[in-house]
């Protein structure tokens, strides 16, 4: 079997939250615990979860742009975490990251031409390559090369996502992160991203990690999606699957409560009562038990653990 | 024959910025019939939230200006009010229930401060009666705890708690007609559905018109029963819930549709409206989506067309749809 593009071995994440006048850490934000799992060379993965699961964190791990609490990563069978940060800033540039929100994500100082370029700079590429690069990784992404001699503030929402993507591209990096990359864009903009998106992976063979909330997104764009509940993977398969046979709870609830545009659909929704737990107090065993229609009483003593009940389809619960 | 709630006709809302004139809203007629649900929907800066702010009459600190048009609720014109007279309508026949529900709540009072104010000002309840109520209201939008959340802050509360408490609020005068503007977008799905069928909960026990205001067209299709369509200051299209999303007619409508994904439907590829939406200081002549639309023809860029009821309560702003001839002969 091929060598997994990155590979999560049981990666946590805790961030110690000080309490009491001393400041003494006694507590953690559990805002990952113990995923895993592995992206393949030219697929994209999606990780879907609500606010506070853990998708952004988990992202941002692999960016080695927080440090591992425990757990390895691996890129093409090397191990990345917990090499310092002159060897990450070598490996780095095989990966690159789309943000959320196109406002804030290019410095309203620089001229595009220098965003795109920063990049190019700091991975050693001379002048003259640099300035053809910025012109065409201009017109890949839709826009014009008089463009680059513009201010972020001069351009709408998606035309910013297209110089952030363009920026992403700019060093041929084999992995892309979208972090919510379309969630702040208008309907009729946010298609034309994805669309983008989709051609820009066939040409360059690009390999996504997609991170949204927005289940219906990530069902356009995946080829294997993974959900997130309090920082661990409560169910992954292939999007086929998830969408149609989905097993953990949760799933099928988050699944039940997206609105569909369709007037005609009356379905049967699974409401899920209550708020999500904070990660910093979650439950015990299951920690989706405080809010699972189907709980029994080891949900809430025992952690279920990820089982793999399908070719490449993993649910953590008791009860499948 | 069905009773009008609120009847808003012509309505131009206008700001005046250093640019020159913002058109915000630019002529919208929407009628809310009693019981009724109707969805506003459009993209951002296509002057939703400006008419329902003019509607709730919120915009004496900003710029912006009703200049045309007629806003009547239950057959009274709502512009001729004085302040104190509009001051009794709102929270008390209309309520509004805005998007981000921490910053609609004022962080340094209690949430039964907030809530028993509205309630002693429009029901003229003595303070221990207001306070039962408070609380029945709490527990009528399902909060759980509703006693203790009454003794605590906005910042102590999640974010669907805390849009419940904007909810109780705006039902605790038991109003004739709610304005809701995007009540869900800031919140996760999960918790989207609970909001969204409470809602639903509440227009059937209190028969309560909704105007509700979003860009989520899943949305739509759940809750509404008429929709209408916004782009650029305008009404691009009107018609009932089922025949907008089987038979869409103006090419914008038709566009939004056929850009949101939808789930279970695998399609390799969406459509998209190219471009962007106008600068509204700097709006197109003719009709405003004539450089975006892929139909568009001579006509459609030297003069705007006007909203034309089709057939059967079916209007749709669009020269593909009207008598090009006799427009130009006018």
């Amino acid at each position: 079997m091929a060598t997994p593009l990155v590979e999560l071995k049981n990666i946590k994440k805790y961030f110690p939250v000080k309490k009491g006048v001393l400041g003494r850490k006694n507590s953690f934000v559990k805002a990952v615990d113990d995923v895993s799992f592995a992206i393949n060379k030219g697929e994209t993965l999606g990780l879907v979860g609500e606010s506070g699961c853990g998708k952004s964190t988990t992202g941002r791990l692999i960016m080695s742009l927080l440090e591992l609490t425990e757990g390895q990563i691996y890129f093409e069978g090397n191990q990345i975490s917990g090499l310092n940060d002159n060897q990450i800033r070598n490996t780095r540039k095989n990966f690159q990251m789309i943000f959320q929100d196109p406002y804030a994500s290019l410095n309203p100082r620089m001229k595009i031409r220098d965003i795109i370029n920063e990049p190019l700079i700091i991975h050693g590429f001379n002048k003259e390559e640099r300035m053809n690069r910025v012109t065409e990784l201009l017109e890949i992404v839709g826009l014009n090369a008089y463009h680059a001699d513009r201010y972020p503030h001069q351009f709408s929402g998606g035309q910013r996502q297209r110089i952030g993507i363009a920026r992403a591209l700019a060093i041929n990096p084999k992995l892309i992160i979208a972090d919510e990359p379309v969630s702040a864009l208008d309907v009729s903009i946010q298609s034309q991203i994805l669309n983008l998106l989709k051609d820009l992976q066939k040409s360059f063979n690009l390999t996504y990690l997609f991170i949204a909330h927005d289940l219906s997104v990530v069902e356009h764009i995946s080829d294997r999606v993974g959900v997130m509940y309090l920082g661990k993977i409560v169910e992954i398969a292939d999007k086929k699957t998830l969408y149609k046979n989905g097993q953990h709870p949760y799933t099928k609830a988050l699944l039940s409560a997206v609105p569909i545009p369709d007037p005609k659909l009356k379905r049967e929704r699974i409401i899920l009562s209550g708020d999500i737990p904070s990660p910093a107090n979650p439950p015990s065993g299951c920690t989706f038990h405080t809010r699972c229609p189907l709980a029994t009483d080891i949900c809430k003593e025992k952690v279920p653990k990820l089982r793999e009940i399908g070719e490449g389809h993993s649910v953590s619960c008791h009860l499948i | 024959m069905t009773e009008k709630m609120l009847e808003i006709e012509d309505l131009k809302t206008y700001f005046y910025g250093d640019e020159g004139v913002v058109k915000a809203v630019d002529g919208v007629t929407i009628t809310v019939n009693k019981g009724e649900t109707v969805g506003v929907v459009g993209e951002s800066g296509c002057g939703k939230s400006v008419t329902s702010l003019s509607v709730m009459r919120l915009l004496q600190d900003t710029p912006g200006e009703i200049v045309d048009g007629s806003i009547k609720f239950e057959g009274k014109s709502l512009l001729n009010l004085s302040e104190k007279e509009m001051r009794m309508i709102r929270g008390n026949d209309i309520a509004m229930i805005f998007q981000e529900p921490m910053t609609s709540l004022n962080p340094v009072y209690k949430i039964g401060k907030q809530l028993e104010e509205a309630i002693k000002l429009h029901l003229r309840y003595d303070k221990k009666k207001a306070r039962i109520h408070a609380v029945n209201m709490l527990n009528l939008v399902g909060l759980p705890r509703a006693n203790e959340v009454m003794n605590e802050y906005p910042h102590q509360l999640s974010g669907g708690m805390r849009q419940r408490v904007m909810i109780a609020m705006a039902m605790a005068c038991n109003p004739k007609l709610l304005i809701a503007d995007e009540p869900t977008t800031a919140l996760d799905v999960t918790i989207q559905a609970q909001i969204l069928e409470l809602m639903q909960q509440l227009r059937n026990e209190s028969n309560t018109s909704i105007m509700l205001i979003t860009h989520d067209l899943g949305v739509v299709a759940e809750m509404c029963d008429r929709v209408v369509v916004m782009y650029a200051g305008e009404v691009v299209e009107e018609s009932d819930v089922y025949t907008l999303f089987e038979n869409p007619k103006h090419p914008y409508t038709k566009g939004l549709i056929g850009s949101v994904p939808k789930l279970g439907q695998d399609v390799e590829k969406l459509d998209s409206i190219p471009g962007n939406v106008p600068i509204p200081t700097n709006m197109p002549s003719g009709c405003k989506f004539a450089p975006r639309c892929e139909f568009a023809m001579d006509i459609c860029w030297k003069k705007d067309p006007v909203l034309l009821e089709t057939n059967d309560k079916h209007a749709c702003r669009c020269w593909l749809y009207q008598d090009q001839e006799k427009a130009l002969e006018v």
